[in-house]
């Protein structure tokens, strides 16, 4: 087969690709949709017990990881290869810093006992029992996309910096980005639901 | 191979432009945990994802450049958001009218 | 057109470079991907068939016979999971759609050849899981194939794998249906307009559309069915405040989706087939195609029409029943225009026809049976009763079944270039036709009076119908070694079946047989639409 690259068609599969992954997430989002129906005041009592300051210092982190990407893409096709390499290591660094953002709260949560299955869940509401079983699946679900983006963004980096995605060639950059901004559209909606219900 | 990528005839948005979008995502963030400090009932709620639309609408339309893209794709994201929601919608004829 | 190749092996010739196994499993010719399917797929509906003996045989006789309750719970899950995940989904696109969708567009290849490589490889890794799933662990999953919780969370039979098998499937069929959407926007040839697409490039595209936006659900439904077994999550445990019937909710989100992922590129590959053999521009090739797009949308609305008797909202229960009979209007769309066309043609009756008017017959049953459960009262009645395992067996295999076998006598030869003995393969339809039509057909009596299906045993007074439906699986077995021995005896050894043997237009039969691994020689130029036959001869 000879070498030839259809820019526009790559990027019509990345955002197919995206599709994908908001149903995904959908299925997830339908449930959350579902039981805060059934249990308003069990869901409310149980994002009270969630960190407002930790949920939107992770907010801001993936918003500014989100411009930083969207500028490396700029910096790229202006030719701007350092620059480029500089902010792509920006949003990795987030991307890290929201990682072990995580970690904290979630080790807080289960150094409280809560955790699926845990014996101090199983005695509260059924309502807020279920909140944090969604809490867990949904922050979970979504963190293992922000581990999934953060190398996909080290990869794309990488060839930046061997030349392999230029000025001339940056289709792989752009589709690296577009799952960035993803999984920042994801936390968007997680954000609310999950810390300011309350 | 770089002519096939002036195809989508767009130039790079500007640093300038990008940190705008970046500076009213951080706006509507503020905007949205101040709203969530007022008791308005079931309405919070309705903030809370309006907020959270036109956030996803900024980051959807510039960051992901969607706005500068052919109408094929954006019909599909269109199409895909609808049958999202068409799945959430049905299942409240369930879930709200459940004795 | 000759290309003086004919008797040549084209895609089939041995690779330079890569030799023997390694130039089938790495390869990224999507005809070589599609033939690799078609032989994973075979191979499972031999297993799935077998199963399906079986548990037949089991049921001819009421009491305990054959094989005991656990293994018989144990067979007809993995009839249904291999059936619907291994067999029939990805039947009839991802191996005839690989193969053809590239050819009938004019292409080189797909838009992401090596994304479809990874696709099969995901197939056989789900594939193998499933079947690990039944010999470790504490026994093979005995929940059906729609692992329906509660029970799904907690029997100690092997649930887990199977449901990351399935997931891994899930991913595969998704990766599929990408790369054909991506491929029909970007890579037709020139003067390809979206009205000279062949029908079957259409039903393609819609299938490839609810495989992206369906199946995600399933996968995430599927995850969460794994979480709470192993993490013990609670999110549809009842006593810890979940429900249950949010699980069947998402599962039939993706599942009833899924029955058009298996039917419509069978109503595609008959869109193709009919005018050939009538002569005859297709009736309406605007409304089948748009239908094929409505029943894409219509059938993503009507999925709680599975749940009539979970306890769901009575509001529910009108809402979707209402809904349901939405679907049946683009159905009956393709339906009419089939007959339509084929009124007043010029037929000639060859396999490919004889198993595309089977189609037909079987569609019809098939569908007119499934108003009677979309209709909630009648549904009532029937719900969890031979009824329904008649309706999708008259569906899925009378349907999609006979439509892979049209498209296995119409295609082969292009693909192989050698053709079958077709007498043969006109005696083994009718033997298939009557086997099927004795086997399903009681079970809609069974239904009515009342059998509740997947139970073990049965009250005497069911024995006539079930011996009946017995004597029918043998029947239709018998039919099908006749027509898969048939047909492989062609492939091998059958006469040079020519470019064109049926004197079709689309742009497949433009190329020489089998097609060369570039698939034309000169990138085709379309300058007439898909059943336009002025000009075009048999060329044996």
């Amino acid at each position: 087969m000879s070498e030839h690259r259809d820019y526009a068609g790559g990027k019509l599969g990345m955002w197919i690709f995206l599709f994908t992954e908001i149903l995904l997430f959908g299925g997830l989002f339908l449930l959350y949709a579902a039981y805060l129906h059934r249990y308003p005041a069990d869901f409310n009592a149980g994002g009270k017990q969630l960190d407002v300051v930790l949920g939107a210092a992770n907010t801001i982190i993936l918003i500014t990881s989100s411009f930083t990407v969207a500028a490396s893409i700029t910096a790229l096709r202006l030719g701007q290869t350092a620059r480029c390499l500089w902010l792509l290591a920006a949003t990795v660094a987030l991307a890290l810093g929201f990682l072990v953002n995580k970690f904290f709260e979630w080790s807080a949560k289960i150094g409280h006992g809560i955790y699926p299955g845990s014996q101090h869940l199983l005695q509260m509401p059924p309502g807020e029992n279920l909140f944090f079983g969604l809490y867990y699946a949904m922050t979970g679900l979504h963190g293992l996309h922000v581990l999934i983006g953060a190398t996909l963004l080290s990869v794309t980096a990488a060839l930046v910096r061997k030349g392999r995605v230029t000025q001339g060639n940056f289709g792989l950059l752009e589709n690296a980005g577009l799952y960035w901004h993803l999984v920042d559209l994801v936390w968007i909606f997680l954000f609310p639901l999950f810390y300011l219900i309350a | 191979m770089s002519h096939a990528q002036n195809e989508s005839g767009s130039h790079p948005l500007s640093y300038r432009f990008l940190a705008a979008i970046w500076a009213a995502l951080l706006t509507l963030t503020a905007l949205t945990i101040f709203a969530a400090r007022i008791d308005l009932g079931f309405f919070n709620v309705v903030a809370a994802l309006g907020i959270a639309s036109i956030k996803s609408s900024l980051v959807i339309f510039f960051f992901m450049h969607l706005k500068y893209e052919n109408r094929t794709i954006k019909t599909m994201v269109l199409v895909a958001f609808v049958v999202l929601a068409i799945c959430i919608g049905l299942t409240f004829f369930d879930v709200g009218f459940r004795r | 057109m000759d290309h003086g190749n004919v008797g040549g092996l084209g895609f089939l010739a041995p690779a330079p470079g890569r030799k023997g196994l390694l130039s089938w499993i790495g390869t990224t010719d999507h005809k070589r991907i599609g033939l690799l399917y078609m032989g994973c797929v075979g191979f499972m509906f031999f297993c799935g068939a077998a199963l399906g003996m079986i548990l037949r045989l089991k049921l001819m006789t009421p009491g305990s016979t054959l094989v005991g309750p656990q293994t018989y719970n144990a067979m007809f899950t993995l009839h249904g999971v291999i059936m619907i995940f291994l067999v029939v989904i990805p039947s009839i696109p991802a191996s005839l759609g690989n193969i053809l969708l590239p050819l009938q567009i004019g292409a080189e290849d797909v838009s992401f050849p090596r994304l479809n490589l990874f696709s099969w490889w995901l197939y056989v890794l789900g594939a193998t899981l499933a079947v690990v799933s039944i010999f470790t662990g504490s026994g093979a999953p005995d929940t059906g194939w729609t692992f329906y919780v509660p029970f799904s969370e907690r029997t100690t039979t092997n649930v887990s794998l199977a449901v990351t098998a399935v997931t891994i499937l899930g991913f595969s069929s998704i990766l599929t249906g990408l790369n054909f959407v991506t491929t029909i926007h970007r890579l037709r040839a020139p003067g390809m307009t979206w009205t000279r697409l062949p029908l079957f490039v259409w039903s393609l595209y819609a299938t490839a559309w609810i495989q992206v936006l369906a199946t995600p659900i399933l996968g995430i439904t599927l995850v969460l069915v794994f979480a709470e077994r192993v993490l013990n999550l609670g999110l549809f445990d009842p006593g810890r405040g979940g429900d249950p019937l949010l699980y069947q909710h998402l599962f039939w989100i993706y599942s009833h989706p899924a029955v058009y992922i298996m039917v419509l590129p069978a109503m595609g590959v008959i869109s193709d087939i009919i005018p050939v053999f009538a002569r005859k521009n297709i009736f309406g090739y605007k409304m089948i195609a748009f239908s094929s797009l409505a029943i894409a949308f219509a059938g993503s609305l009507v999925w709680a029409h599975h749940m009539f008797t979970s306890g769901m909202s009575d509001t529910a229960v009108l809402v979707f029943s209402f809904l349901t009979f939405i679907v049946a209007i683009p159905s009956a769309i393709k339906v009419f225009n089939w007959v339509s066309t084929l009124y007043k043609g010029s037929i000639s009756v060859e396999p490919p026809l004889l198993f595309s008017l089977g189609f037909i017959f079987m569609f019809s049953v098939g569908g007119l049976t499934g108003l009677v459960q979309g209709a909630a009262g009648t549904d009532i009645h029937v719900h969890d009763t031979y009824f329904i395992v008649g309706h999708f067996h008259y569906v899925i295999f009378g349907g999609t079944g006979l439509g892979m076998f049209a498209a296995l006598h119409f295609w082969l030869p292009k693909i192989f270039g050698r053709m079958y003995d077709r007498g043969v393969a006109k005696l083994s339809f009718w033997i298939i036709l009557v086997g099927m039509n004795v086997l399903y057909f009681p079970m809609f009596i069974l239904g009515l009076e009342g059998l509740p299906r997947r139970y073990y045993d049965y009250l005497p007074k069911y024995a006539h119908g079930q011996v009946l439906s017995t004597i029918g699986s043998w029947i239709l077995a018998v039919g099908l070694v006749i027509m898969f021995a048939n047909l492989y005896r062609g492939m091998r050894r059958g006469p040079l079946a020519g470019d064109n043997p049926w004197g079709a237009a689309t742009l497949e039969w433009t190329t020489s047989s089998p097609p060369p691994t570039n698939n034309f020689e000169v990138e085709p130029v379309v300058t007439h639409g898909p059943y336009d036959f002025r000009g075009v001869a048999r060329h044996e």
